[in-house]
Order: structure tokens, then C-alpha cells, then sequence
């Protein structure tokens, strides 16, 4: 069945299933098991994901006209500020590895559970009870610095609201180190015997990567929120009426907010490597190469946080630097794009839904991807600085990347985590439409902001007028496409056909068990003896490289 | 599960590996510490670059013999937890917890010490609000710097304690010197907290002395 592993594994229905550990509410929000944790944060992140959402369909509405009156501009800037830090910190940095990594990386690893158990669910209360608490501020109080909460209008001239909001955001960031502390630990302290380093699946690695940045990055924002706190509490630290420097806030925030970015895409690619592998029934086309991009990329990530402050005022020497470091950071993002094209050559490649979101993946991530070597000169930077071409740019890596590549891996560990199939046309159905209304929304943004369209204002000049009505056309096509997994998902859950230990025939340790795994999800610990991604013989595709001698079409002359 | 009786909680596979593991995890934390730190350090550091007669000036005004009287009783309390450990790892449970008391009351002693001078800084207008005292760009963010780091400083001090206070809690049942873990990771918390001060020291009360 898996040709990772050894150690055969108990037949189905010999242990109970985690999700029939338990089935009252404090079974679950009280349980250390890192598979309930991760559906107690994939729950949660899909509630922050629609009010996120909502802002988003209301920004749209109002940008449906040059000069709308759906929304004020007061109540426009708190919207983009709710969106923006809600999707940011309650969505995208903890979708993948809170939720695919908490559950899989276990399983992955042949280990019962995460390192520190209790901690996790720590990380689970911290991350709600923040995140409440900060969309409570954001909607009662109304932040609207944007969720960057910039020095000096954050603390001079903004209302008290920002205060608790990026309280709230320290004390999610605090979950997010605690999670990444609790990562790192169980890569290096519980991989099953003979599972080294360079046998790990690409997702564990990703998952590896991005713990570094989380455990090293966040701490500086949240140092840089507490110091928020306390200028508005009358103690000036970037106040320039006292010697402050409202640029050294830039250089902070953009330290973590860099390499967040990062943090949101590592997990991606990690998923996207295993779905292609599986559903290519390839081996990893340069599987070292792989594991060692996604750390420079999680190492380069701290050096290029200037590219966000061309415009600020730095010295011409700091912004050549950070162009240049911003250009090298390319290098593995581009190595792993070929990488993954060059795993698909000579593939079976399966046209399931999962597949669909992770070549979606490649081609939005590409093109996001693409249009940052823009944003990463100088020159074209400042022209473009500040408009829709740069929110084109982010959400094409963001949403095109990161949140396909959640869907697709949702998708594709579906029947691990729920032991039900999702209807498959139904999910291509989405994966498609995903994909279309994805690109009807952002691409028109990239041709606004390169004619000038400046963003995070609610009205614009006539001539956007068009590109902001295909674009907000887009978004109902978008948000159709993520509210159908809702109702499709949902119904899986019930009435879905009963999964297989292994419904893909893949490599990885977590299709050995039983779907949905036992509590503590191998029966004995697996051993394991060889490389991952085991789909063919090394150095051979898995269809005949040698082909019969073929005629040609017009016979002989 | 083995020998000496200690428990090995899940998922970990022996009592070793979860001491490895425990102790390997704080590291980790530690370093995120050492960033949460940094980025306040680097504030400090700017800002003396940019006014460094400022900041020597600002610099003067900060309550040297509290600092220094602090930065003893830190030092010392480090020493002790560092003797408990050790007595943890040897089953010298009566040597442990005596350490355990010892670092306690030089901990409580940091805080007490702290609060007066807390105290004796706003009598002399040091919070940098309207009636802050001194004159000049940079001094204010100085005193500010103050403020946010000896405050965190004495918050994580503040936890320090809890913590040893729980290890003070299983040395009264009698099951320290199985807690090998808990008392390992709980010693490297609390130097790295003496360390920091050391840094603090050096930055708020050193830099209007030379």
C-alpha cells in the first residue's frame, strides 16, 4: 500500500477514530490531540475568512461607481483596515500551518502528536481570544489606519481603538511563536526512526521554514506593537517632535511583515510539492534543491524588508541593496516553479480537483511572482508605489497562491482528515471557477495601477471605471467559488462515500493509517527505509522512455 | 516507565528524549526572546546615533545605586537557581529546594527594589508625559526605552517567579528531583531573564557614566 514504510498497521475499525474520542463541545476545546486542535483552527480561520470576506464584498460594492456613496470614506477606511488585518493575521498566517500542519505533520513524521501538546492548544486559546477581541475593536471601535497601523497617524491621530486592536494582534502573534516554537521541536525530536532530513516530504520541510520565520520574525512585531501601545500611552519612541523616527516604525513592521509573506506562501509550496508528486505520480523533479530553496527562501526573507520603503525616504544606497537582495530571493521562488513543471514532464497526471487548484497555483503564483521583480526595482517602484498594481501584485501570491494552495490541500487531505470522499465535479467545479474569478478580479487591478489608480481611497477618477467594474464582477464570481466548498464539504461530512486508508495511492506516512487516523495515529511506530515520493524507480519516469520504432504518416517515398 | 519513576507523557517515546526535547524547545524560545528584545534594542540604539549627547545627558538621571543594588541581587539569584538545578540533577532534593527559596526571595527582592524605584523616578518627573523633566530631542524616547524595557524586563521577571514558585510547589510534594525537565527548562528561563538585565543595565544606567 505505501512504499515509504515497513511497519504493516492495524486494520481499519480496530481503534476508534480521534473524531470519535469525544463528541461534546469541551471534548474538543479542550483537547490536546494536534488533529482536533487543527479542526478547532481550520473552524475558526473559515469564520475569520468570511467576515474578512464581507469587508472585501463591500469595498467592491462601493468601487462599483467612480464616485459611490454605498460607504463613506470613513467607514471605507475601516473596512480595507479590517480586511487587511483580518486576513492577514487571522487568516493566512495560521491557514496552512495551523490547520494541514497541525494535522499532518505529525502524521508525516510517524510521531503521535506534536512536541508539546498542551502548549498547542495554548496556541489555539491565545490565537481565538485575540482574534476576537481584535475584530470586536475593529468593528465596535473602528481602526482605520490600514493594518499596517503606520507611525505617526496610528498613535497621534487615530482613536483609542488602535490600542486594543493591535493588543489583540500581540496576543495572536504570541500563538503564532507558539506554534512555530512547537513546529520546529517536533521536526527535529520525533521523526520516526530512519526518516532523516533529506527524507522528509517538501510539506514537512515548508512547515520547517516557516516555524524559523515565525519564531524569529513575530517577535519583532510584536516588540513594534508594544511600542505602538505605548506612544499612545505617552511614552514617544517614533514621535519626531521628540527626536523619534516615525521610519525606523516602517523598518520594524516591515522586518516581520516581510518575511510574513513568507510565512504565507512556505506552507503553500509544501502542499503544492506533495499534490503535484502524488497526483503526477512523479517523483519531486530535484527534491534537495527543493527543501534547500524553501530555506533560503525563509533566510533571504529577513534581508529584503526595504523593498517595502523605496518611497520613504531611505538612503539611495540602502534601496540598491534591498533591490538586488530582492532580486536574489527570486532565484529559489523561480527554482521551485521549474522544479515543480519539470515533476509534471512524463507524468500520469490525474485531473482531480486537487491537481486543478495546484496548477492554478503555479500559474497565479508565477505571475505574483513575476510582477514582484517589478515592484523590486527602483525606478518602477516609484511610479507604481502606493496604486492597485502593487494590491494586484500581493493578492496574486496571497490569494492565487497561498489560499489555492489551502483549498487544494484541503482538498486532497479531505479523506485523511475526515475519512469521507468530497464530490469530485463539484470540487473541479470550484477549483475552476476559483481560478477564473480570481484572475477577473486582480488582473484588470494590475492595468488600474499602472495607469495611476491609488489605493486605499474610496472614489476614483472616471477613466478606472472599467477596470474597477470587471473587477468587482469578479469578486461575486470569486466569492461564489469560495462559499461553494461550504456546501459541497459540508455535505461530505454526512452522506460523502467512506474513504480508504489510502484513496491516492500516495507515498507519504499519513496515508498508512487508517482515514480518519486513531488517536494516536500509528499503531506502532513506522519505520522507514527509503526516499519519499516513491511513485517510480529513481532516474526513470513511470511511462516507457523507450518507444517502439513509429512510421512516418506518408509511408515510404 | 523507566528506572527512577519518572513518567514520560505523550508523544514522547522515553524520559531522555523528552528532556532533549523540553530543554531544545526553550532554546528555540529563547531566541524569539532575544528578537523581541532586539527590536527594542534597536530603538535604543538608534536613537543614541542619532542623539548621543542626548542620551548621555538622559542617561545621568537614571537611579544608579537601585540599578546597580539590582543588577547584584540578579546575579545572585542566578547563581542559586543554577545550584538547584544542579541539585535536581544529582537527587539532592533538600539542597533544591533551599536554592529554590533563596532565588524566590532574591527575585521578590528585584521587584520590591524596582518598584521604588519606579517610585522615585516619577517623583522626579522621568515619565516622559508633560511634566517630563528633561529638555532636548532624544530624551524622551530615552525614557520611554526605559520605561517599555524595564517593564517587560519585570514582567518576564514576574513570571520567572510563578515559575519558580511551581517548582517550590513540587519540592514540597517531594517530586522535584523527578521534574528533571521542568526544573532544566525552567533554570534557562530565568538566566536568560539575568541576562537581559544585564543588557539593561548597561544601556539605561552605564551610558551617562562614562
Amino acid at each position: 500500500m505505501s512504499a515509504q514504510a515497513s511497519a504493516p498497521q492495524a486494520a481499519p475499525g480496530d481503534e476508534p477514530s480521534y473524531l470519535d474520542e469525544g463528541h461534546s463541545v469541551a471534548s474538543w476545546i479542550f483537547s490536546t490531540d494536534h488533529k482536533r486542535i487543527a479542526i478547532l483552527y481550520a473552524v475558526s480561520i473559515t469564520v475569520f475568512f468570511f467576515i474578512g470576506g464581507a469587508a472585501a464584498t463591500l469595498m467592491r460594492i462601493q468601487l462599483f461607481e467612480p464616485n459611490n456613496s454605498f460607504v463613506s470614506a470613513a467607514q471605507y477606511n475601516r473596512l480595507f483596515t479590517m480586511h487587511g488585518i483580518i486576513m492577514v493575521w487571522f487568516f493566512l498566517v495560521p491557514s496552512i500551518p495551523t490547520t494541514l500542519g497541525n494535522f499532518l505533520v505529525p502524521m508525516m513524521i510517524g510521531a503521535k502528536d506534536v512536541a508539546l501538546p498542551k502548549l498547542n492548544l495554548t496556541s489555539w486559546w491565545l490565537y481565538v481570544g485575540g482574534a476576537i477581541f481584535t475584530i470586536v475593536c475593529l468593528i465596535g471601535g473602528g481602526v482605520d489606519t490600514g493594518w499596517t497601523f503606520y507611525t505617526p497617524y496610528s498613535t497621534l491621530y487615530s482613536n483609542a481603538a488602535v490600542l486594543s486592536a493591535a493588543a489583540g494582534v500581540f496576543v495572536v502573534g504570541f500563538s503564532s511563536i507558539l506554534t512555530g516554537v512547537n513546529m520546529i521541536t517536533t521536526v527535529h525530536m520525533l521523526r520516526a526512526p530512519g526518516l532523516t532530513w533529506f527524507r522528509l516530504p517538501l510539506f514537512v520541510w515548508g512547515i520547517y521554514a516557516t516555524s524559523l520565520v515565525m519564531v524569529l520574525a513575530t517577535p519583532v512585531l510584536a516588540m513594534t506593537l508594544l511600542l505602538v501601545i505605548a506612544e499612545r500611552m505617552g511614552l514617544p519612541v517614533f514621535d519626531p517632535r521628540f527626536g523619534g523616527d516615525p521610519v525606523l516604525f516602517q523598518h520594524l513592521f516591515w522586518f516581520y511583515s516581510h518575511p510574513a509573506v513568507y510565512i504565507m506562501i512556505l506552507p503553500a509550496m509544501g502542499v503544492i510539492s506533495e499534490i503535484i508528486a502524488s497526483e503526477a505520480r512523479r517523483r519531486v523533479f530535484g527534491y534537495k534543491a527543493m527543501a534547500v530553496a524553501m530555506l533560503s527562501i525563509a533566510v533571504l526573507g529577513f534581508l529584503v524588508w526595504g523593498h517595502h520603503m523605496f518611497v520613504a525616504g531611505m538612503s539611495p544606497f540602502a534601496d540598491i541593496v534591498f533591490s538586488f537582495l530582492s532580486f536574489v530571493i527570486a532565484v529559489p521562488s523561480a527554482i521551485k516553479v521549474f522544479n515543480w513543471t519539470a515533476t509534471l514532464y512524463r507524468g500520469e497526471i490525474r485531473f482531480g480537483a486537487p491537481m486543478l487548484y495546484a496548477l492554478g497555483f503555479l500559474g497565479l503564483f508565477t505571475v505574483g511572482g513575476l510582477t514582484g521583480l517589478f515592484l523590486a526595482s527602483v525606478p518602477v517602484d516609484v511610479h507604481v508605489h502606493g496604486t492597485y498594481f502593487v494590491i494586484a501584485h500581493f493578492h496574486y501570491i496571497m490569494v492565487g497562491g497561498s489560499v489555492s494552495a489551502y483549498f487544494g490541500g484541503l482538498h486532497y487531505w479531505w479523506p485523511k482528515i475526515t475519512g469521507r470522499m468530497y464530490l469530485e465535479w463539484w470540487a473541479r467545479l470550484a477549483a475552476i471557477t476559483m481560478f477564473l474569478g480570481f484572475n477577473f478580479t486582480f488582473f484588470p487591478q494590475f492595468i488600474a495601477g499602472y495607469l495611476g489608480m491609488p489605493r486605499r481611497h474610496f472614489v476614483y477618477a472616471p477613466q478606472y471605471h472599467l477596470y474597477n467594474v470587471m473587477s468587482s464582477t469578479g469578486a461575486v464570481v470569486l466569492a461564489a467559488a469560495y462559499l461553494l466548498p461550504l456546501f459541497y464539504l459540508g455535505w461530505s461530512l454526512v452522506w460523502g462515500a467512506r474513504a480508504g486508508a489510502n484513496p491516492w495511492n500516495a507515498t507519504g506516512l499519513e496515508w498508512l493509517t487508517p482515514s480518519p487516523p486513531p488517536k494516536q495515529n500509528f499503531a506502532r511506530t513506522p519505520r522507514v527505509d527509503n526516499d519519499p515520493y516513491d511513485y517510480h524507480e529513481p532516474e526513470t519516469g513511470p511511462t516507457q522512455a523507450d518507444q517502439p520504432p513509429r512510421q512516418p504518416q506518408g509511408g515510404v517515398a | 516507565m523507566s528506572q527512577t519513576g519518572v513518567t514520560v507523557r505523550e508523544p514522547w517515546p522515553d524520559a531522555r528524549r523528552e528532556e532533549t526535547g523540553l530543554q531544545f524547545a526553550m532554546w528555540v524560545f529563547l531566541a524569539t526572546e532575544v528578537l523581541f528584545f532586539g527590536a527594542l534594542i534597536c530603538t535604543y540604539a538608534v536613537n543614541r546615533w542619532a542623539h548621543p549627547a542626548a542620551v548621555r545627558e538622559a542617561g545621568r538621571h537614571a537611579a544608579f545605586a537601585y540599578g546597580l543594588a539590582n543588577t547584584v541581587i540578579l546575579t545572585l539569584s542566578g547563581l542559586s537557581m543554577a545550584i538547584a538545578d544542579r541539585a535536581v540533577k544529582e537527587q539532592l532534593g533538600a539542597l533544591a529546594k533551599a536554592c529554590l527559596w533563596i532565588t524566590l526571595a532574591l527575585g521578590t527582592a528585584f521587584v520590591v527594589i524596582k518598584a521604588l524605584e519606579y517610585y522615585k523616578d516619577i517623583s522626579d518627573n522621568l515619565w516622559p508625559g508633560p511634566d517630563f523633566a528633561l529638555r532636548g530631542a532624544g530624551a524622551r524616547p530615552f525614557w520611554s526605552f526605559y520605561w517599555v524595557a524595564t517593564g517587560v524586563h519585570a514582567i518576564h521577571l514576574t513570571i520567572g517567579l510563578g515559575v519558580v514558585a511551581r517548582l517550590l510547589v513540587f519540592a514540597h510534594r517531594g517530586s522535584l528531583v523527578r521534574r528533571v525537565p521542568s526544573m532544566t527548562i525552567s533554570t534557562l528561563y530565568w538566566e536568560f531573564v539575568d541576562i537581559v538585565w544585564l543588557f539593561l543595565f548597561a544601556l539605561i544606567y552605564l551610558v551617562g557614566r562614562t
